[in-house]
């Protein structure tokens, strides 16, 4: 017999079936129901957030550290419009999400009504799916439907948009069905034929490299230990992009360290002059491929993706396999163990050879000083001062970001939460909050800029008020780093507002939220503050005032392939794009 | 699936192709279809749409779009992965399918023109549902190609306006979507 209950009740009643322990929102008239319902219960927890973006990033950062689905709760009107760029953010870097919006009761749909906007006309193109519940009699499978799209099959947000008056309604409540959809059924097993074809190529190659991206990390931890497992087997390179890393370890010698715009000398050559590319759960985004005719031009293609649409999308491949890549590299494992018990190290050591050439390049160093701290140098003693603890890393957006994923080294998935797709500034310190929601021990880090982290501040806040000891580490450069970079290689060096004029005293801001404050301008000093940031038992804001002209290095300028890296020791970054390149990003 | 596709980016030629699209009749899922194309700069050069299993609430929407055959094949995946799509045919790529569209047509005139507007609609067999003393409204069924060719022969002779459904289009044989 199904259970009688309001609207609000079921919304509550579908968030415990579906093991949700934590919600990220904020109140609003049109939401007034479902608050109604969580104040009289105690199994779900509600975080209240102060800005509604702020709300979607920490259920990124939730999600991302956990592999479990992150949830919002927002008003109508301008709280599902403050909502949109967290939404089109966990789109873009496939983070599970459902975003429940209060509406106007339906008769006044339409009507220009107060706090009113067309949420599902607005949310259609940054969501994987959304929803306008238009009866009580449907909520209850929405509720269920949403959470099964939100995570199966390459994992987005989606969008429940229930007026007000369906909140208040009466209907019979339903169970979740044993997750499946009429018309929503992604692959998951690969095709065997193409896993052995691949095996095959693997096998026959002498210049082989594998790609891998957040996919590994979405398909869940087991994908990571089969990667691993995979490179073992194998003894080939592996390189990742922004959102892959952790899904293979820094610590390992195959690892050949980021690709990409900012990605080392040795992953991005070998990109280019490998004869085989496997690429796992990564797509072949323009951060990563630069110029596409310039794209790796001798290498046979595989490409493992659960989302049949990115394949051919950018770059067309040799041998696609659709499926969840934790289940294909399994299968990858099982018949190259069937095939061979041996690493083919004789096979490709002139490859590693070369390799380890690229690596003498040295691509990630820096100019040292005793003088000024540098921010390469900041990532790294935040290293290693934590790298024998429980810690999460998360970032905002630009020069801090790049340096975080080039200096901060990631054995484990799950622990790096960054804006990789949409590059949202304003992410990271949100984020953390999510993340320390779900880990309250852990060890949580924002590495920030101090640009970006002003974006969604009034956070702080809210990790005060949950006693959530975030830790976020400015990298005060003073300038929006990544757009003076890019006004330096493209515009003569006008730096077109990209100081951060009348920056506020980090330390003050942190005592006024309740938080503490510390600030650093000596390197000899840093190690002490650092440890200082690390045993404080509150949340802390870290003002680290780092080289105000540092640029981002190495780099593949816009419009130039993978073998045209600037590298560190280049003297004028300003003369290297050319005028088909400016119009890139 | 797992075919070698380079003949993909070897051919840049564009091409037209009819997708035909089976979708659940829910709000929103013709905003949903139109809003991918405008969102990832897709051509559509026709669309019909219309409820055809009422008991299922099912939709069939016919889509007219050019492309090469790489943006094609995007198409394709990306209109799959809406959630509400259940299937998508590429009828021109199937070939051979049955394509249709019916066009409304009003042609004003006095004396001779009229008289061979009418010989005309009889070749074209088009037929009258409109009449007045100087004007006809004639309804045309058929290929595209045969619907513009009659359009262009009343040009001359008094056309007035033209209305037309989009192309609808289905397969022949016996097997169903």
């Amino acid at each position: 017999m199904a259970q009688q209950m309001t609207g609000a009740e079921m919304v509550i009643q579908a968030l415990i079936d579906q093991d949700v322990e934590h919600i990220f929102g904020y109140p609003g008239g049109a939401v007034l129901p479902i608050y109604d319902a969580i104040f009289q219960q105690d199994k779900v927890e509600h975080i209240l957030v102060r800005h509604e973006q702020g709300a979607t990033h920490m259920a990124e950062g939730y999600a991302r550290s956990t592999g479990k689905c992150g949830v919002v709760l927002v008003t109508s009107g301008p709280g599902a419009t403050n909502a949109v760029t967290g939404l089109a953010d966990a789109l873009l870097d496939s983070i599970p999400m459902v975003c429940i919006t209060g509406q106007v009761p339906t008769p006044l749909i339409g009507s220009d009504a107060f706090q009113e906007c067309d949420t599902v006309g607005i949310t259609r193109n940054c969501t994987k799916h959304n929803y306008l519940v238009k009866s009580v009699e449907d909520l209850p499978r929405i509720l269920h439907e949403a959470f099964y799209v939100a995570t199966s099959g390459r994992p987005g947000p989606v969008v429940i948009d229930i007026p007000k008056d369906v909140q208040f309604a009466l209907g019979s409540y339903m169970k979740p069905n044993n997750g499946s959809h009429p018309t929503y059924k992604p692959q998951m097993e690969g095709e065997l034929e193409a896993i052995k074809m691949a095996v095959d190529m693997m096998l026959k190659a002498e210049k082989p490299v594998f790609y891998t991206g957040g996919g590994v990390v979405n398909s869940g931890p087991e994908a990571s230990k089969e990667l691993r497992e995979l490179a073992d087997l194998t003894g080939y390179p592996v390189t990742s992009t922004l959102m892959g890393l952790g899904a293979f370890p820094a610590s390992s010698d195959q690892w050949l360290g980021m690709l990409g715009m900012h990605g080392t000398y040795e992953a991005n050559m070998a990109m280019h002059d490998c004869d085989l590319m496997i690429c796992v759960g990564a797509r072949f985004d323009d951060r990563i491929t630069g110029r596409l005719d310039g794209f790796s031009p001798n290498s046979k293609k595989i490409h493992i993706d659960i989302d049949p649409s990115s394949i051919n999308k950018n770059i067309v491949v040799d041998l696609p396999i659709i499926g969840d890549c934790g289940l294909v590299l399994e299968e990858m494992v099982r018949i190259w163990r069937s095939r061979t018990n041996e690493p083919r190290t004789e096979a490709i050591a002139p490859w590693w050879k070369q390799i380890n050439e690229w690596r003498d390049v040295k691509s990630l160093a820096y100019e040292k000083s005793d003088k000024v701290i540098k921010p390469q140098y900041a990532i790294e003693r935040l290293f290693e001062l934590t790298k024998e603890r429980d810690v999460y890393i998360t970032t905002e957006v630009g020069q801090h970001q790049m340096w975080a994923a080039q200096h901060f080294h990631f054995n484990e998935p799950n622990r790096w939460m960054t804006s990789g797709g949409l590059g949202t500034m304003g992410y990271g310190l949100p984020a953390a909050v999510g993340v320390q929601t779900a880990h309250r021990d852990a060890l949580v880090i924002d590495i920030a800029g101090e640009a970006s982290v002003q974006m969604t501040m009034q956070e702080m806040s809210t990790a005060v008020q949950y006693g959530l000891p975030i830790k976020v580490f400015i990298l005060n450069n003073e300038y929006m780093g990544m757009v003076r970079q890019w006004q330096e290689l493209l515009h003569g060096g006008r730096y077109s507002n990209s100081y951060s004029e009348s920056l506020p005293d980090f330390v003050k801001m942190a005592e006024a939220f309740g938080a503490h404050g510390i600030i650093c301008e000596d390197p000899a000093e840093l190690d002490d503050k650092i440890m200082e940031m690390i045993d404080s038992d509150k949340p802390v804001i870290f003002d680290c005032r780092v080289t105000k002209e540092e640029n981002c290095l190495p780099m593949i300028p816009s419009g130039k392939a993978h073998h045209e890296m600037i590298l560190p020791d280049t003297a004028d970054i300003g003369n290297i794009i050319d005028e088909k390149g400016k119009v890139l990003v | 699936m797992f075919k070698p596709s380079w003949d993909l980016e070897r051919n840049q030629l564009v091409e037209r192709h009819t997708l035909t699209v089976l979708v659940d009749n829910e709000p929103g899922v013709l905003a949903r279809v139109v809003g991918l194309f405008s969102a990832r700069g897709f051509n559509i050069e026709s669309l019909t749409v219309s409820e055809t299993e009422h008991d299922r609430h099912r939709s069939r929407i016919t889509i007219v779009t050019t492309a090469t055959p790489k943006v094609l094949a995007q198409i394709k995946l990306q209109l799959e992965r809406l959630v509400p799509v259940h299937r998508v045919h590429d009828l021109t790529a199937e070939g051979n399918a049955l394509e249709r569209e019916l066009a409304l047509i009003k042609v004003s005139g006095k004396g001779e023109n009229r008289v061979e507007t009418l010989r005309l609609a009889e070749a074209f067999r088009a037929n009258v549902v409109d009449a007045s003393i100087e004007s006809f409204v004639f309804e045309i069924t058929g290929r595209p190609n045969k619907v513009e060719q009659f359009i262009t022969l009343m040009q001359p002779l008094g056309l007035v306006e033209v209305v037309r459904t989009g192309l609808t289009a289905i397969s022949r044989g016996k097997e169903g979507m």
